[in-house]
């Protein structure tokens, strides 16, 4: 599938792109896809496995589907893989330093955004897009101005400003089009509070063709599946 | 009533607050810190006391002492920091007192892995802490039930004047699903009128303690303790069966190999295959006649037990089943899970067994 024109432009101005957000928001669903998309259209795509926090559900454990897809992993070694620790794989400096590279940075929740902290003059330098990833129906999301405040938090810990707002508002495999459509407002809203511009949405494969909105639909291809899907 | 979307540790905390838990304390571990985590904010936010504690040691005895005092108390950890927490839950048994003990089991033994594990059934089962002691013990294999067993395990503790454990594969806690927070009507319960809050006018100091050195009277305590267990052994009894009637196999299993457990059996019914899965809800006490009823059925070729472990459960499905069917076990092990096509070969496998 070749990029489609809105999100031709969008992933053409920049090289690295961060994906932030509250826990669960769906940031490894949206980190791997939006990296597929980048190889998908020729680049030489890696994924950063930034996750200091999450035990469970982490990119790095998807490295075969990546490959797969022409992308290059980068994550901790495999002594501190499979561990419960804040290991930041020091690959990363590859993926700022190498212009001929192209990059999602799959960040940790909530507090796990600190991990941004060291990179950020690098990242800031680099025009990097900070992309921030909201799912209404997870905690601390019900309303704009919750979601607004968990927002300012999570960028300061990353000590890099949000460029722009992606909605992936889903219940897993119980969204609907109704799911989706009920959150058009409460988008608009916390985009015109935060003054951050909604890049684009996230759907899941399977209801992308049905839906029309305003801004571009990445359709995601579910990869973090619970064992026995 | 809208939908919302929680990761289990999360729920189960939540849970905990909307029961009136007021009390918490812990110590981190992987995968259950988002329970700590989630109640040092929520905690002091609904009045309630947040400790992290100096060890899981020092936790299970902070929920004695706010038990003691007639408040809704819980700790969680994962395997090994229950293992330390085992002396403690003794003690709370002695005492009768009330608590909520969550347990996301990771793959043991000793530190082992932090992925998910069901290898602590024994210990849960069979033998919680040192003495005679029984623990209600309650196994969710989604969100929405654990949410709903939480709220249950507050009451059946303070009813029964003893500690229940949530036991759960680390899985369940990492995992996210949607739920919906339903109200709950209050249980009827009995009066705390032994807690230790001082004479209040009734002229006895309320004394809770597990210590009786009299041995005569404490063989009469135990044998009051094993008069409550047995009234928990026939009115506690829960469990699941889906398509388990006429059903040529009936896979058992909890928790996460439940769910997978289910979609084995649901991808073998279209290969017209009829599989039955019995899921335990409460692992103590356990369901031994409503599945010995359906291992029963002439239907029945095989009563297969799925586990995280090398095998325990599948002790009491051999208690239940009492030699009347093959009672095979498969089992994957040290944070590895079982996967639906490995749990349809072991059923392939049985028929084939079976018709040779």
């Amino acid at each position: 599938m070749s990029l489609n024109n809105a999100f031709t432009g969008l992933l053409s101005h920049q090289r690295v792109f961060v994906i932030l957000g509250p826990y669960g928001s769906g940031k490894t669903e949206i980190a791997i896809n939006l990296a597929g998309m980048l190889a998908r259209d020729g680049r030489r795509a890696a994924l950063a496995d930034l996750d200091i926090v999450n035990p469970y559900f982490r990119s790095r454990e998807k490295e075969d589907i990546l490959k797969a897809a022409g992308i290059r992993l980068i994550a901790p070694d495999k002594a501190t893989w499979a561990a419960d620790l804040p290991a930041v794989p020091p690959e990363i400096l590859t993926l700022i330093q190498d212009d001929s590279l192209t990059g999602v940075l799959d960040v940790g929740g909530d507090k796990g955004s600190v991990v941004l902290a060291a990179f950020s003059e690098a990242l800031l330098a680099l025009d990097s897009a900070v992309w921030y990833v909201i799912n209404q129906s997870r905690l601390g999301a019900q309303s704009p101005r919750e979601a607004l405040g968990l927002l300012r938090e999570i960028e300061a810990r990353a000590r890099l400003p949000v460029t722009g707002l992606i909605n992936n508002t889903h219940l897993l495999g119980e969204t609907t089009l109704k799911t989706i459509m009920a959150v058009a407002e409460y988008t608009w809203e916390l985009s015109a509070r935060s003054g951050l511009p909604l890049v684009f949405n996230g759907i899941q494969e399977s209801l992308a063709p049905d839906l029309t909105l305003p801004e571009p639909i990445l359709p995601l291809a579910l990869v973090m599946k619970r064992p026995w899907e | 009533m809208q939908k919302e979307l929680w990761k289990g540790n999360e729920a189960i905390a939540e849970a905990a607050v909307r029961a009136g838990c007021r009390a918490y304390f812990g110590y981190p571990i992987t995968p259950q810190n988002e329970i700590p985590e989630y109640m040092s904010v929520r905690m002091p936010e609904a009045g309630g006391v947040f400790v992290q504690a100096e060890s899981e040691i020092a936790a299970i005895n902070m929920v004695y002492g706010a038990a003691a005092a007639g408040v809704r108390a819980m700790t969680s950890s994962s395997s090994p920091g229950i293992s330390l927490k085992q002396e403690g839950i003794s003690y709370l048994i002695g005492a009768e007192l009330p608590a909520v003990i969550v347990n996301m089991m990771r793959g043991g033994p000793g530190l082992g892995t932090i992925q998910a594990g069901q290898a602590d059934y024994f210990q849960a089962t069979r033998s919680p802490g040192h003495g005679d002691g029984r623990m209600i013990v309650l196994a969710p294999s989604g969100i929405q039930e654990a949410a709903d067993l939480v709220a249950e395990a507050f009451d059946l503790a303070d009813i029964y004047r003893n500690p229940v454990m949530i036991l759960a594969d680390g899985m369940i806690g990492q995992m996210m699903e949607p739920i919906v927070w339903h109200e709950r009507k209050p249980a009827e319960l009995p009066p705390k009128d032994w807690a230790a809050l001082g004479r209040e006018g009734d002229g006895r100091t309320h004394f809770v303690t597990s210590l009786r050195l009299q041995s005569a009277e404490n063989e009469v305590f135990n044998q009051q303790l094993m008069g409550k267990y047995q009234q928990i052994a026939r009115d506690e009894v829960r469990w699941e069966a889906i398509d388990c009637q006429d059903a040529q196999i009936i896979i058992v299993a909890y928790g996460t190999t439940a769910r997978i457990c289910q979609s084995a059996a649901r991808k073998l019914k279209q290969e017209g295959i009829r599989v039955g899965v019995f899921r335990p809800i409460g692992l103590w006490p356990y369901p031994y006649e409503a599945l010995r009823k359906l291992a029963e059925q002439d239907t029945v070729r095989s009563v297969l037990t799925v586990e995280m472990s090398l095998g325990q459960m599948v002790e009491d499905v051999r208690l239940a089943v009492c030699g009347v069917k093959p009672t095979p076990f498969y089992g994957r092990t040290g944070g590895m899970i079982p996967e639906t096509e490995q749990v349809a070969d072991q059923v392939h496998q049985i028929l084939r067994e079976v018709k040779a």
